[in-house]
């Protein structure tokens, strides 16, 4: 089982052995006026790695998120991707780099005006105006099919259900083919067997793309399905990373606790 | 530092913050305004949420304040043995001031409460977030086509609350004392020049900035 003092001896072993990470968070310290959020988190992700960060609500999960994507800035510490800081970057530096990553919001954040298809399309008619519109229609029915939403095109978000919209949101996040997928609570407010749907959905996704993917979740089966490692954050803090197993056999208090009430 | 003191230096510091918070905003929406790539779809579909959706309301207002000019410059004019300048009377208070102000008026009403409520429910939901995420400029689509949108189509909304002001102001006055449209016209417009039209009428333009770095900061 690998304690804080050990992730650095891991991620460099990630790194010799050519795994060099695709995702690397350094040292990051979030506060939102006198709260302190996140207290030093340091993570990797490789490419055809999906993390799972676990954690109580409020320990700043989705906030982790944020930063990987540039939606928040961090007060310290680093955010690299493809080996590149972003935490530097202006909005339009930005925009270069999140063509390469795609983000699923918690509660999937379609544009309620456009249609299924239009949401999709979003991405491909903003960034690929190299391909024609019947090529991007053409992906946009792929993406669907992808996800099992083919014939909906036409509809409005308002007009599907929940787990309809994350899938609508996968395909959406999924339409410039990224290297990075980014899932914040992809089960949240699920029903159990639309929960395994959409955690079936995301492995098979990450097989067929082989992304770098960190799942934010405080559903521990969902975690133990989609995820080949495990980070439990507490008070700002990874406390523990690894395999499930890894995470059994832990004896610190916090993580029994938290397993046992999972 | 006394209470009275502490509280101003805070009120202050509260404005200067909103002053830079304003600022920042504008300069964000200028630079994604003129760097590209260019959302022309969006602005052309802002141009007709803004212009063609508001056209009914604008002329409405813009037709009905002709009509009560023209009722209540009447009774004034006449007492002062001028009813012969009636049609002047509108024709200068249309242009100069009510066409432009009922159209900001209207506009401001309908559009900036739309686009207000609209972007608020967006940000809400983060579908700003989705669209940053998605590697696409925020200011550049939502701000900039939305503020560009009202600076172009403003003054064309003026313009027809203008004629309809003056094509109902002459329908009250020709329903009182006949009159041809083509004798109101030339004789409301006798002695003015561009200078008497083009600056009400442009002005319209310089409202939705201030409108909307208003409305960004509250």
């Amino acid at each position: 089982m690998d304690t804080i003092d050990q992730i650095a001896m891991k991620r460099g072993n990630t790194e010799e052995n050519g795994g060099a990470p695709v995702i690397a968070v350094e040292g990051l310290h979030k506060s939102f006026g006198s709260q302190k959020v996140l207290n030093g988190i340091s993570l990797a992700v490789s490419r055809s790695e999906t993390l799972a960060v676990l954690g109580r609500s409020g320990t700043g999960k989705s906030v982790l998120l944020r930063l990987t994507i540039g939606l928040e800035k961090p007060d310290s510490g680093s955010v690299c991707i493809h080996g590149q800081d972003i935490t530097g970057l202006s909005l339009d530096q930005m925009g270069e780099v999140r063509k390469k990553m795609g983000f699923l919001f918690q509660h999937a954040a379609l544009y309620d005006s456009l249609t299924i298809g239009q949401n999709v399309a979003f991405p491909l008619q903003h960034h690929r105006r190299d391909m024609s519109k019947s090529e991007q229609d053409d992906r946009v029915k792929q993406l669907l099919a992808e996800v099992g939403l083919e014939g909906h095109l036409e509809k409005m978000p308002s007009e599907i259900s929940g787990g309809m919209q994350k899938r609508v949101g996968l395909a959406r996040a999924l339409a410039l083919q990224p290297d990075i997928l980014l899932l914040d609570e992809p089960t949240a407010g699920l029903d159990p067997i639309s929960s395994g749907e959409i955690d079936d959905l995301v492995l098979k996704l990450q097989e067929e793309h082989h992304m770098a993917s960190i799942v934010v979740t405080h559903d521990l089966r969902s975690a133990k399905t989609v995820a080949d490692r495990l980070a439990l954050l507490n008070e700002g803090n990874v406390v523990i990373e690894g395999s499930f197993e890894e995470l059994q056999k832990s004896d610190i208090e916090f993580v029994k606790e938290f397993l046992q009430h999972s | 530092m006394t209470p009275a003191a502490s509280d101003s230096n805070g009120l202050i510091t509260e404005f200067l913050e909103w002053f830079g918070d304003l600022g920042t905003f504008l300069w964000r929406v200028v630079r994604a305004a003129v760097t590209p790539p260019f959302e022309f779809k969006e602005l052309f579909r802002q141009l007709d949420e803004v212009g063609s959706m508001s056209l009914p309301l604008v002329a409405l207002a813009g037709g009905a304040t002709g009509v009560v000019l023209s009722l209540e410059a009447r009774y004034s004019l006449t007492r002062f043995g001028a009813k012969s300048l009636l049609p002047a009377a509108i024709v200068f208070s249309v242009i100069h001031e009510t066409g432009p102000i009922i159209t900001g008026l209207v506009v401001s009403g309908r559009v900036g409460a739309g686009i207000g409520a609209e972007l608020a429910s967006m940000k809400v939901t983060e579908q700003i977030d989705a669209i940053e995420a998605s590697a696409v400029n925020p200011y550049r689509l939502l701000a900039a086509t939305r503020i560009l949108a009202c600076i172009l189509m403003l003054p064309l909304l003026t313009l027809a609350a203008d004629a309809c002001g003056l094509v109902m102001g002459w329908v009250a006055q020709a329903l009182v004392e006949p009159l041809s449209l083509h004798q109101f016209i030339n004789s409301g417009f006798k002695g003015a020049d561009f200078n008497d039209f083009l600056p009400p009428t442009f002005k319209t333009a310089v409202r939705p900035p201030v409108q909307w770095s208003c409305r960004r900061c509250s």
